[in-house]
């Protein structure tokens, strides 16, 4: 549950990417947003709003994935587990983040997916087969069940052992 | 021989001279800067200088005068400080900025002058008869931080952007209030009787001054965006705009009695970017250029100068009060980090870090503006003492925290690893998690206060732009600048390389010679990687991670006092992101 004050500093927000003034937000909207342009991971996020298929994603949406990366209140913690998870759970943020990496939705990471992100993230001094020796490391040290991909429970463990993810995957989307 | 003809525009021509020739002596020592600031270096050459002319003379050299200092020496690195400045982190921190700068600098004044006050009552030290109005304005001279050396020394230690605007933006801000201050508490001195009146007229004077810089500032900026509308026919004067414009804001201000450096900062970041729209490329090259050589020439000058006149016979050296003063400044300047920060950090969720307050407290360097200030004193007769007091924090500051913050940070930041260093995997999902952070702010516009930057830019669309720029087109974002470059520079090489049509390889990734080290270990990494657990390996693989992976914005200084904008790595990295996706798409 977001607070009305959030609720509406997202929807001017929302209102002020959209420039054509139709109630929804296409690609392009994201794209002038001159940070995201040299965000390396940048097209990865933007396509992250658009649900599959689609080219325009409306205010819902847009909160629904941004919902994702809400602070978990202490006293939401304590809630009971009967009901349905949260997005903003640890177990969700975690989720969306694999969901960048792991594109044919087959819930592993690649190797070849690995590379694409990898490649991205590192600039261009970097050979494919140095690139390609990163990869190897990387899903040796994750993998455990020796299928030469992460999945999600071998990422959320590397991940967990250094990343405090409900702080780091956090916005206070209010001062 | 007609030596007094010249004399004048000789000895100037010559002082610069020496100090362009001591700058480029040192950068001959590779090493030397790397451990000594240039600023500590120049002060030391100025210190030989003014020991030659009073061995030679026999009587003390020519002080610095402070109208040369006020009028001339600074408002060009002031200038070069504003109109660099990069506005985006510097709104987004405004609120910390002004904290620090205006309560923080208020608290080390007061601390620091009833301090004195209170050492001063030691009958032993013989300071009986500085009064506390006496300490009051030593206090609000000595307590402000010094943008030119905070700048020197800051380019030597390599801080994350946040941290580098808050010291800097508060160093250049606090000029109004330590102005308010000054001329307050001097005007008291000459005073008979205070009364509360007098005081509360002080508090609304500070916000005149402030308030005041900015307006004047802002009216001389958007005049000069309104100047260049029109140059189109004679390009050859559009770079003498800007700088006579920041000149006049600057002088105008120091006219009314308000603080000119707010006013000069307030023009050029004003102007900038309808100017920059306006001139033509040429004319821009030629303003970064003159403003980084001007700027330059003027912060040599200043600590050749203060070396210079620290030698001689101005001193009256009360070795008590002096060692209490620079220990105060150091205490006071702490505590006020300390508790300012615990406030700002309940509101921020990027909290300012144990290490970055301390890096704020300790690079709080005092520097020329002081030195001057003192110098104005009204002559009574310990003005002495306060100069000899206000050299040696001086030279404090400069010499030995501006040659220790280097290693001391340096030991900081050793000290935190305690914990084990990251494995491969994790380094690379926590980079791929800090990046989709950083993507996510930047969608949710979290950064800054977006509702006043959303006004604005509707504001700006719709009546400035129309008034100030020649065409009617929107002003190109610096990325799309940026991109249009790239785009030429791709063309021209393509045409160059007889291959329109072709994507030229790229030549960097054939390139494997860049790891090259001495140690042999990197041999491995031409051959073959069968082994990819080999602990030689992986120290390898660590170190390229280190050195190639995208750094999220918010790391890496931003504003370079050496090199143009547009030269740094950041902007390097930026580039080649933009190639990628370009040709990806």
């Amino acid at each position: 549950s977001v607070s009305h004050s959030q609720i509406t500093r997202l929807y001017s927000r929302f209102t002020s990417l959209d420039k054509g003034e139709n109630g929804t937000l296409s690609r392009e909207d994201f794209q002038r947003i001159p940070e995201l342009a040299i965000n390396p991971l940048g097209d990865r996020i933007i396509n992250a709003f658009f649900p599959e298929g689609e080219d325009q994603v409306n205010f819902r949406g847009f909160m629904r994935t941004l919902a994702h990366f809400r602070p978990i209140e202490d006293n939401e913690k304590s809630k009971d587990q009967n009901g349905p998870e949260p997005l903003n759970s640890r177990s969700n943020k975690l989720h969306f983040a694999f969901r960048l990496y792991d594109l044919d939705k087959d819930d592993k990471i690649s190797r070849d997916e690995l590379l694409q992100v990898l490649r991205m993230m590192v600039g261009v001094n970097i050979s494919d087969e140095q690139l390609g020796s990163i990869a190897d490391r990387t899903i040796q040290e994750a993998d455990q069940d020796g299928d030469s991909a992460i999945s999600f429970a071998e990422f959320v463990k590397v991940v967990l052992e250094k990343v405090d993810v409900e702080q780091k995957m956090s916005i206070r989307f209010l001062h | 021989l007609d030596y007094q003809h010249v004399q004048v525009p000789f000895e100037i021509t010559l002082w610069i001279m020496l100090a362009s020739l001591a700058k480029i002596g040192f950068h001959l020592y590779n090493k030397l800067p790397s451990v000594v600031p240039e600023s500590c270096l120049l002060i030391f050459v100025g210190l030989i200088m003014g020991g030659i002319i009073y061995g030679l003379n026999d009587r003390s050299p020519p002080v610095m005068d402070t109208d040369i200092f006020f009028l001339y020496l600074l408002p060009p690195i002031v200038l070069d400080a504003g109109y660099f400045m990069p506005s985006r982190p510097f709104f987004e921190n405004i609120g910390t900025i002004l904290l620090y700068a205006v309560v923080g600098t208020i608290w080390n004044v007061f601390g620091i002058g009833f301090s004195l006050y209170g050492i001063c009552q030691v009958k032993a030290f013989r300071l009986q008869d500085v009064s506390l109005l006496h300490n009051l304005l030593f206090g609000s001279l000595i307590a402000a931080v010094d943008p030119v050396a905070v700048l020197a020394v800051f380019e030597e230690i390599h801080v994350n952007e946040k941290l580098h605007i808050l010291v800097f933006g508060e160093s250049l801000l606090n000029d109004a209030v330590t102005v308010v201050l000054y001329k307050l508490f001097r005007s008291f001195c000459e005073m008979p009787t205070i009364k509360s009146v007098d005081i509360f007229a002080g508090v609304g004077k500070f916000f005149v001054v402030g308030l005041g810089g900015v307006l004047v500032g802002l009216t001389f900026g958007l005049t000069a965006a309104f100047t260049t509308r029109f140059t189109k026919d004679i390009r050859v004067i559009e770079p003498l705009f800007v700088f006579l414009y920041s000149y006049l804001s600057y002088l105008t201000a120091e006219m009314f009695h308000l603080s000119g450096i707010v006013a000069i900062i307030a023009c050029a970041m004003g102007m900038k970017r309808y100017v920059e729209a306006n001139i033509s490329l040429k004319s821009h090259t030629t303003v970064k250029y003159f403003m980084k050589m001007w700027s330059s020439v003027s912060d040599t000058l200043i600590f050749i100068f203060l070396g210079v006149s620290t030698i001689g016979e101005n001193h009256e050296w009360n070795w008590p009060y002096i060692c209490f003063t620079v220990i105060f400044c150091l205490v006071w300047r702490a505590l006020g980090v300390l508790v300012l920060t615990f406030f700002v950090n309940r509101f921020h969720v990027n909290t300012i870090t144990g290490k970055d307050q301390f890096i704020i407290a300790y690079g709080g360097l005092r520097g020329a503006i002081c030195f001057s200030l003192v110098f104005l004193l009204p002559d009574f007769h310990r003005k002495k003492l306060f100069i000899a007091a206000t050299t040696v924090v001086i030279l404090f500051t400069v010499f030995i925290q501006g040659m220790t913050i280097r290693p001391l940070v340096d030991l900081l930041a050793v000290k935190r690893k305690r914990e084990s260093a990251p494995t491969v995997g994790e380094q690379i999902h926590i980079r791929f998690l800090d990046h989709l952070l950083a993507g996510i702010e930047d969608i949710s516009g979290h950064w800054g206060q977006y509702y006043w930057k959303d006004k604005l830019e509707y504001f700006n669309s719709k009546y400035l732009q129309k008034i100030l720029l020649r065409e009617h087109d929107q002003p190109k974002s610096s990325i799309v600048l940026l991109y249009e470059k790239l785009e030429r520079k791709h063309a021209i090489e393509l045409a160059e390389a007889g291959q329109l049509g072709h994507a030229p390889s790229h030549p960097s990734l054939l390139r494997s010679g860049r790891l090259c080290s001495n140690n042999a270990r990197t041999a491995i990494m031409d051959q073959k990687l069968e082994d990819t657990l080999n602990p030689d390996v992986l120290e390898n693989i660590q170190e390229i991670l280190a050195r190639n992976l995208y750094r999220i914005r918010r790391t890496g200084p931003a504003y370079n006092r050496h090199t143009l904008p547009g030269e740094t790595e950041p902007v390097e990295h930026a580039k080649e992101i933009l190639m990628l996706r370009h040709r990806s798409l």
